[in-house]
């Protein structure tokens, strides 16, 4: 078993490329902050490109990655293993499949869309050399294979983002950055002594000693029942945080709202997501009993989560607090997906994480844009700003319904994909979620026509339109969105493979996986993934051909 | 010692283990008139007697100077002096962990592994060598701090590094020594020099009640060690380490009263030294107070000495009587990482915040202590050392900012320190960071490896509070980095650039000294191993002392 498990995650290992190129995809950024942090301070605009540079290149590394990751293999690619503290078995081993793919592609492309959306006001080496450095926890949080090196990069991102906060923000900065810091590390506190006691328990090592090793951990596969459920808290603690998750949430409005630009879109982009990532990595992976045992509570977290974020984003005063708001409910989606357990849902949830990243960073970017104009973000101080500047109006319209979930744009594909595969399990969460869905083109339509419709006043008649440069940053996030909406299946075929190695795991282990309900949810599940692959066939949409 | 021992403990078993100790023993007295002293192996007492001859030799050439002293003459004569007792500690090392050869030179070394010497009265093992070690990188800091210091308080003189070194040596003897008795001599050689260092400045009304306060708690608190050794004497017939652990081993007290009083007093003793909750209370007044490159030296060394005490004492010899202290720590730990975090936050006294950290960092020391095991012993050297760089750059930042008359210590004295001195807010934003234990800092694998150790003997509650009062103290770090980085307006916009004049000034030994903290916390963060690796071998042991019979023969 142990063996044949470890031959399937690294049946890849033989055939990866020279380069290492999940190490470049971590150290260059890393390094591009050092050299920044080096850079004398009269000479800003040097910090600036070569955070630039920093950022394209690792994007472009991270689309080569994309193009020579194998689609059909289910384990790790392009692994590399360095022993880094030797008497713990812990160990520099990053690795990529389907499930961590794209989000890797994704902080690769949003950070220097972020790096060309918004420039710092003061201060702008620090700016850079930080933004850089979270680029690098970001990545090495995605790849990392060990559980301590992947604590490492989950906590080493607070730094970076702490100090984008509190020091370029606006308002009450150092607040909601103070309180980002602690929420996430107290959620992080309890996960580290969960991997502690996971290494100690697990004697994964030679011989029976400690280990980190995730892939060494899965295998020896040595934990009580009871003992997994209690780690699996504490790891599902700190990803809630993250995520966040319904009643860990309240930090995620302050953090976006007093961000600057650069921080909300790489926070809402790619940080939130380390928290759902964590969940199907840390969670599902490791613990499928205690994921099983738990998933009516992560399910109804998760609807709380849709209801509420969209209840109270239809609430606010302010864009940004009703965008942040508006995270919560999407992310609700992300969880709810992951713990449906069916293939449908946790491939869907894995495409909203991207869809989210792309739309939410989208809607920050524009948001960044009207701040720099108008200087503000309330919803009440602006008003009929289409008439003054129709490009910018035109590309928030397909942003926002891109977040809303409509047919055609990605926000859809991962959107439909979850309900689906909820309802085939847990159909009442499923009913509930739905509403969501509603919810969300309630809110946003309606701060829409409050800030776009109507007669300009003084202040947002002179609103001026979107430049050339601004334009172009947004050019390939309107791509990605209508092209995932239109034709998301090299995304899933990518990512399936991986989600079946779980689901498959999960499976094996868990009796109660395969409860009557369950059951039929799956039967209906495989049928329809037969359905969609001819779909897909003929060359149409997967996500939707399904729903007809 | 016999009659005692027998009124004590009424059994079979324990006058069995005292007529065989009185047997062997006996028999070196058996010779007529016997002349000859212990055998003393000179190159294990060596790191010793380097830091104590240095500071007396420092002392009495000083005096022919008449106060023409080039400048940093002392401070550069202690950081020699330190350096070479580090260097004469190595050999030690290589025969303890029975290296074949070290820098090329080959070993033979005739008794490999570790040793006593001094009639058993001093043992050499890889615990002690590694705190020595980390003593003498207390020393080398403080120094480099001192000089500028003392310089700008018009304090210069060799009197604090002559103080300095002696504590140091009395510090090794504790972290060498095998017998209560002279842990209680290292333990006064260590304090009361200190509590001179505390009171030396003589112009600031704090740092004399922080001497006076530091030395009557501390002389308390030497009262409880001592009358701890009295009772752990009389439960069981002696103040050797070594026989101590030999009749636990042997007998079952029945009646433990004794022991248990002298086990607690013992603690006391020791908790008040690492300034352990509920024994902390002076060290926020005596921090506060005191020079504070005198802190810094009394945050690394002093607690490093005491924590090598604790490992001896309770870890070595009372290894298989766990149940009865390690509850005891447990709660010390858990006081102390909360009361610790907990009170460091409301504290508007950078120094002040640094010693309420202090403490809740010895809670996390004691929480490895705790675990009485390899690993745990590991941990607590690997906490001590990286500990110490910690916190010698943290106070040397501070005896920067405080500033001509050492009194610039509030929060507010650190607003903007960004812009007027980007290095050193750098500096400790990082030493600060790595304090809370945010990753890719030695700080982080200190914590990580407590916790481990912690974990791995069962005690995950205490990991976990552990963890929950590492984010407490968190948000001190935090407040310190928002004064030093966003002290602007709402607007983001600090304000014009700052006068030259508010810059602080960086002296060349001090810039030295902290940039040693920086690249180790940095250093030892990113290369653990560099670190874990002697930490791991650095296992205290206790050896029975063998007798060379060459010394027993008469004249």
């Amino acid at each position: 078993m142990i063996a044949s498990l470890s031959a399937s995650l690294f049946a890849s290992e033989a055939g990866s490329s020279s380069f290492p190129i999940l190490p470049a995809l971590v150290f260059l950024p890393m390094i591009g902050a050092l050299v920044i942090g080096l850079i004398p301070r009269s000479r800003p605009e040097v910090a600036r490109q070569i955070a630039i540079i920093t950022a394209l290149t690792t994007g472009i590394l991270s689309i080569a990655l994309l193009i020579q990751f194998k689609t059909d293999d289910p384990g790790f690619q392009f692994v590399v293993q360095q022993t880094w503290v030797s008497s713990l078995d812990i160990k520099f081993f990053l690795g990529v499949d389907g499930i961590s793919l794209f989000l890797v592609v994704l902080t690769g492309i949003l950070f220097p869309i972020a790096l060309f959306a918004a420039k710092p006001d003061n201060d702008p080496k620090g700016y850079y050399a930080w933004l850089t450095l979270l680029m690098a926890g970001c990545m090495g949080a995605f790849l990392a294979l060990d559980l301590f090196l992947f604590f490492l990069m989950f906590e080493i991102t607070l730094v970076p983002l702490y100090m984008l906060i509190g020091k370029w923000g606006h308002g009450r900065r150092v607040y909601a950055a103070t309180k980002f810091f602690l929420y996430t590390m107290l959620g992080s506190a309890f996960m580290l002594v969960s991997i502690v006691c996971l290494a100690v328990l697990a004697k994964a090592g030679d011989g029976g000693t400690i280990s980190f090793d995730f892939v060494k951990i899965i295998a020896s596969d040595s934990l009580a029942q009871n003992t997994a459920r209690w780690l699996f808290l504490g790891m599902a603690v700190a990803f809630a945080v993250k995520v966040p998750s319904f009643p860990f949430h309240t930090w995620l409005p302050d953090a976006h709202t007093e961000a600057p630009t650069a921080g909300s879109i790489d926070l809402a982009g790619i940080l939130l997501k380390l928290g759902t990532y964590g969940f199907l990595r840390y969670g599902l992976e490791l613990f499928p009993e205690a994921t099983v045992w738990f998933a009516p509570v992560m399910l109804t977290l998760g609807a709380i989560g849709i209801i509420y974020g969209g209840i109270v984003a239809a609430m606010q005063k302010n864009l940004k607090r009703l965008v942040a708001y508006s995270s919560v409910a999407h992310m609700g989606f992300a969880i709810m997906g992951l713990f449906a357990l069916n293939t449908l849902g946790v491939e869907g949830s894995i495409m909203q994480m991207v869809n989210h990243g792309i739309s939410t960073g989208a809607l920050f970017i524009l948001l960044g844009f009207l701040y720099t104009r108008r200087h503000t973000y309330e919803i009440s101080s602006l008003k009929g700003i289409a008439k003054s500047a129709p490009v910018f109006a035109g590309l928030f319209t397909v942003v926002m319904l891109s977040s809303i979930g409509l047919p055609g744009l990605n926000g859809f594909v991962g959107e439909f994909m979850i309900l689906l595969g909820t309802f085939m399990a847990h159909r009442w969460w499923a009913v509930v979620a739905t509403a969501g869905v509603i919810i969300a083109a309630l809110y946003l339509l309606w701060a829409y026509q409050r800030v776009f419709h109507g007669e300009p006043d003084e202040a947002n008649a002179s609103f001026p339109d979107l430049n050339l440069s601004e334009r172009l940053v947004m050019v390939p996030l309107i791509g990605l969105i209508v092209f995932l909406g239109v034709y998301p299946k090299p995304v899933l075929d990518r990512i399936e493979p991986s989600v079946h190695r779980v689901l498959s795991r999960m499976e094996e282990k868990v009796d109660r996986y395969n409860e009557p309900d369950t059951q039929a949810g799956r039967g209906l599940d495989l049928l329809l993934i037969e359905k969609s692959g001819e779909s897909a066939g003929h060359g149409d949409h997967a996500g939707v051909e399904v729903g007809k | 010692m016999i009659a005692l021992g027998s009124i004590l403990a009424q059994t079979q078993p324990l006058t069995d283990a005292l007529v065989g100790a009185a047997s062997t023993s006996g028999s070196a007295s058996e010779g007529t008139v016997s002349l000859a002293g212990p055998s003393v192996d000179w190159s294990a007492l060596l790191p010793m007697l380097i830091l104590l001859v240095g500071g007396l030799l420092v002392l009495t050439f000083s005096s022919f100077l008449r106060g023409k002293a080039p400048r940093g003459l002392f401070s550069t004569v202690t950081v020699a002096i330190a350096v070479a007792a580090a260097i004469s500690a190595v050999p030690l090392w290589a025969r303890v962990q029975n290296w074949s050869s070290l820098l090329g030179w080959e070993l033979s070394p005739s008794q490999p592994g570790p040793f006593s010497t001094v009639g058993g009265a001093v043992g050499i093992d890889g615990f002690g060598i590694f705190v020595i070690i980390t003593l003498c990188a207390g020393v080398i800091l403080a120094a480099l701090l001192a000089n500028a210091y003392l310089r700008r308080e018009d304090m210069e003189g060799p009197e604090f590094y002559v103080l300095m070194l002696i504590s140091a040596a009395g510090g090794v003897i504790m972290a060498m020594s095998n017998d209560l008795i002279v842990l209680f001599i290292g333990l006064e050689t260590l304090s009361i020099a200190v509590y001179v260092m505390a009171g030396m400045h003589l112009r600031r009304s704090q740092s004399q009640e922080s001497g006076m306060k530091y030395f009557i708690l501390g002389a308390f608190s030497s009262a409880f060690f001592l009358y701890g050794i009295a009772m752990i004497y009389g439960a069981t017939g002696s103040t050797n380490l070594v026989e101590i652990k030999n009749f636990m081993a042997q007998v079952v007290p029945v009646q433990n009263g004794l022991l248990l009083i002298g086990l607690g007093l013992l603690l006391v003793g020791l908790a008040f030294k690492v300034s352990a909750v509920p024994f902390h209370a002076w060290s926020p007044d005596v921090y506060d107070g005191a020079p504070t490159p005198a802190v810094a030296w009394m945050a690394a060394g002093v607690k490093a000495a005491a924590f090598a005490g604790l490992v001896r004492i309770f870890v070595l010899t009372f290894s298989n009587y766990g149940s009865t202290w390690k509850p005891m720590i447990y709660a010390l730990a858990i006081l102390s990482m909360v009361v610790g975090a907990a009170l460091a936050i409301v504290q508007s006294n950078v120094k002040r915040m640094l010693a309420y950290s202090s403490i809740s960092h010895a809670g996390f020391i004691l929480m490895a202590v705790q675990a009485g095991s390899e690993q745990g012993n590991s941990a607590t050297v690997f906490y001590l050392a990286v500990y110490t760089f910690m916190v010698a750059g943290s106070f040397g930042i501070a005896t920067l900012v405080g500033g001509r008359g050492d009194g610039n210590h509030q929060l507010s004295d650190y607003k903007g320190l960004s812009r007027s001195n980007p290095q050193l807010a750098i500096a400790f934003t990082i030493l600060l960071l790595a304090q809370a234990g945010i990753p890719f800092t030695a700080g982080f694998f200190a914590k990580f490896y407590a916790i481990t150790a912690a974990v791995n003997a069962h005690s995950t509650p205490l990991a976990i509070v552990a963890m929950v009062s590492a984010v407490i103290s968190a948000f001190l770090y935090l407040r310190v980095i928002v004064a030093m980085f966003m002290s602007g307006g709402d607007d983001g916009n600090d304000g014009p650039e700052p006068a030259h004049s508010t810059r602080i000034r960086i002296p060349l030994s001090a810039g030295i000294a902290l940039t040693i903290c920086v690249v180790v916390t940095i250093g030892y963060g990113i290369v653990p191993d560099l670190l874990v690796n002697p930490a791991r071998d650095a296992q205290p042991a206790l050896v029975q002392f063998e007798r060379p019979i060459t010394s027993i023969s008469n004249r």
